[in-house]
């Protein structure tokens, strides 16, 4: 299996982490639209929490193929004969 | 939200490629590492009746749900990771029912596959008819429905049809991988949705301790009043909880539901396939916090009711505030509604007078009450990432057992792989429809979780004594098997029949036979069926497998436990073996037991 899930995944949450902080910081000091998150910007930190997610899955990802390609190929010939019947 | 359906669409688009023969489609090529197999594990089981139902449970019964985890989960997915998996996987089967034709017989298999497919077909309904009327409550489309000038009744039929598109899409495209990959994406969103949820909840009643002096104490509690039926929450005595939950319910939903096993049969090698269920259970253990406790917290909040207050301005004008509260808010407990009988509008009530609440909106009504706009995107894109894994879980375990079990086995025998592939995309789209189906059919349910409670102690119950005496018998034989399931499920039936909860009317609840016992709830009905449903498997197979030929023993090498070798583990350091990961889970969830006792 080539592709590596963290990859997209790293992606989503990047960007998901991105759209929150952009509007976390957008809408900062506005009272009345977090008052029901007891006055916590949620947006702008849950953002931050979930873009260093992201990356982190993102990085691990493309160094986890790195690896993969580094290596000489009997992990992917051994996953081919294995798929033949 | 829209940006997550475009991911999804694109795994299933990327793994299309790989897509070459049936065996990729089904298993998956049967090359996961464990880890992602291991998450989606338990994804596949975090659907509607886990997110929605925990938190419904939670609210109706209190911190007593979590004996849905420490024991009606944990110990059973150690059990099937040290114990099964061997035999699952060992024996090459491809499928739960092809796994019962190579221990048993074809009669066997045929019983189970068929009353599997209806039964991932029911659930998968139950989640899309759970979804659908969810967005419908929460008002998610209605500003999108009123540009365009449609009336917002169409919503339930939207939401079902667009939910059906995506599912139906990427595991047309990338089959079992692509189901698995998205699942272990929605296990991520549904952490990401649910976990600043609680954190913001718990903040607010004041941490732990806050919670726990607003609540009742028996709420807070796993194991207090549990030795008696009178004194706890959920009505059940500890060998009912044990031995319903635990031993038959819990063993027979992880052991033996196909829609779970299948995650792990999809995994690269034989020590990868036993390590799923193991580092399953690891997140496992930690769930409760995040499913159920919302749904304390949503009754620990104040009820809002309707306020009228009056302020005088500077110029002697006297202003009314006044907060209207609809009733069914008003009937209710913290922030759970009370349940309105759509017919007349009024709130419903029990037999005993006390208002119906609809416990399903616990969670719903707490992202709503404490997400801004912005995350409050986030936390539905989570509920609904929830929705769409239980149903594509079931539905890739409804097409493999289509296909292989009934539909290669009696239909069409003997066809080309590629024919095959195509009929596992067609059964794919002949479950969804099917599936829509059972949506529009499922109403007159309280609790979404004790529907499905329902569905497996009248047919998983059973089966887990058939597979106990399956691995651990070599003399057990097909026609006590089939004859032990069939008197399993019909006593199943009956005692549901002739037993009912005390707080319903007979009918849909039970007692449609004749009322012969009463039951303090539905939780305690459901475990003691599962528990007569075993017994009676049990007691009927052995009978009959005693009076029946029994099979050579050298066919049934690698399918019984005492005639299999034990796999070998000298390539693998003492910390790496699975039996050493499943004794840390277990210390783990016992410790955690322990912690809320």
């Amino acid at each position: 299996m080539t592709l590596d899930l963290r990859i997209p995944m790293g992606l989503m949450f990047t960007l998901v982490g991105i759209i929150l902080v952009a509007f976390g910081l957008a809408t900062n000091g506005n009272a009345e639209l977090y008052a029901r998150s007891l006055g916590i910007n949620a947006n702008l930190w849950w953002g931050l929490v979930l873009l260093i997610f992201g990356m982190t899955m993102f990085l691990m990802g493309r160094r986890g193929q790195k690896k993969l390609a580094d290596l000489p190929p009997p992990e992917p010939s051994a996953t081919e004969v294995r798929r033949g019947h | 939200m829209l940006l997550y359906f475009v991911f999804v669409l694109g795994i299933g688009f990327a793994l299309k490629r790989y897509m070459k023969t049936s065996k990729d489609f089904f298993q998956a090529g049967r090359a996961l590492p464990a880890w992602i197999c291991g998450l989606a594990f338990i994804s596949a089981n975090l659907g509607a009746q886990e997110v929605i139902g925990m938190g419904a449970s939670g609210a109706k019964y209190g911190l007593e749900t979590a004996h849905f985890y420490g024991i009606g989960a944990i110990p059973a997915m150690i059990f099937v990771g040290i114990f099964m998996m061997p035999f699952y996987y060992g024996s090459k089967a491809r499928s739960v029912p092809e796994f019962l034709r190579l221990r048993f017989d074809e009669k066997t298999r045929a019983l189970n596959a068929c009353s599997f497919a209806v039964m991932t077909v029911f659930s998968s309904g139950i989640s899309m008819y759970a979804m659908a009327r969810l967005i419908q409550t929460l008002h998610v489309f209605d500003g999108l429905f009123h540009a365009m000038g449609r009336p917002p009744e169409d919503i339930f039929t939207f939401s079902i049809v667009l939910s059906a598109i995506i599912v139906l899409g990427y595991i047309f495209l990338g089959g079992l991988t692509s189901a698995i990959y998205n699942e272990v994406l929605q296990f991520f969103l549904i952490i990401a949705g649910f976990l600043p949820l609680v954190l913001l909840g718990l903040r607010n009643v004041g941490g732990w301790t806050g919670l726990k002096a607003t609540l009742p104490v028996a709420y807070m509690h796993q194991w207090k009043g549990v030795m008696h039926s009178s004194t706890n929450p959920m009505g059940i005595e500890i060998f009912g909880l044990a031995m319903g939950l635990g031993f038959v319910l819990g063993s027979g939903y992880w052991c033996t539901d196909f829609l779970v096993i299948q995650t792990a049969m999809a995994s690269k090698d034989m020590d990868s396939a036993r390590k799923v269920p193991l580092i399953a259970a690891v997140p496992k253990m930690l769930f409760p916090f995040l499913v159920i406790l919302p749904g304390l917290l949503a009754i620990a909040l104040p009820t809002p009711h309707t306020v009228e207050t009056v302020t005088k301005n500077a110029d002697g004008s006297i202003i009314h505030n006044i907060q209207v509260v609809s009733p069914q808010v008003e009937q209710g407990k913290g922030i759970v509604p009370a349940k309105i009988n759509p017919v007349t509008g009024q709130p419903m009530f029990t037999a005993s007078g006390q208002p119906l609440l609809d416990y399903d909106m616990a969670t719903p009504n707490m992202l709503l009450h404490y997400f801004p706009t912005g995350i409050l995107g986030l936390g539905l894109t989570a509920l609904l990432a929830s929705f769409m894994s239980g149903m594509a879980g079931n539905v890739t375990a409804f097409n493999t057992v289509f296909t292989y079990d009934l539909y290669q086995s009696y239909i069409h025998k003997g066809a080309s792989d590629r024919h095959y592939l195509a009929v596992g995309r067609w059964a794919t789209v002949g479950g969804i429809l099917f599936s829509i189906g059972t949506a529009y059919a499922v109403v007159s349910f309280n609790n979404i979780m004790d529907t499905l409670q329902l569905v497996f102690s009248v047919v998983n119950a059973p089966l887990f004594a058939t597979f106990l005496l399956g691995m651990f018998w070599k003399r057990a034989t097909g026609h006590g098997a089939f004859t032990g399931l069939i008197a399993g499920t019909g006593v199943a039936l009956l005692h549901h029949g002739l037993t009912l909860p005390f707080e319903d009317r007979p009918g849909i609840h039970g007692g449609w036979i004749a009322v012969l016992h009463h039951y303090p709830s539905e939780m305690a009905q459901n475990f003691w069926g599962a528990i007569f449903a075993f017994s009676a498997n049990f007691l009927v197979t052995v009978v009959v497998s005693l009076c029946t030929k029994p099979r050579p023993e050298s066919e049934l090498v690698g399918l019984v436990h005492s005639l299999t070798p034990k796999p070998p583990h000298h390539h693998l350091e003492w910390w790496q073996r699975p039996e050493t990961l499943g004794i840390a889970v277990l210390i783990g969830a016992i410790a955690l037991n322990i912690f809320f006792a």
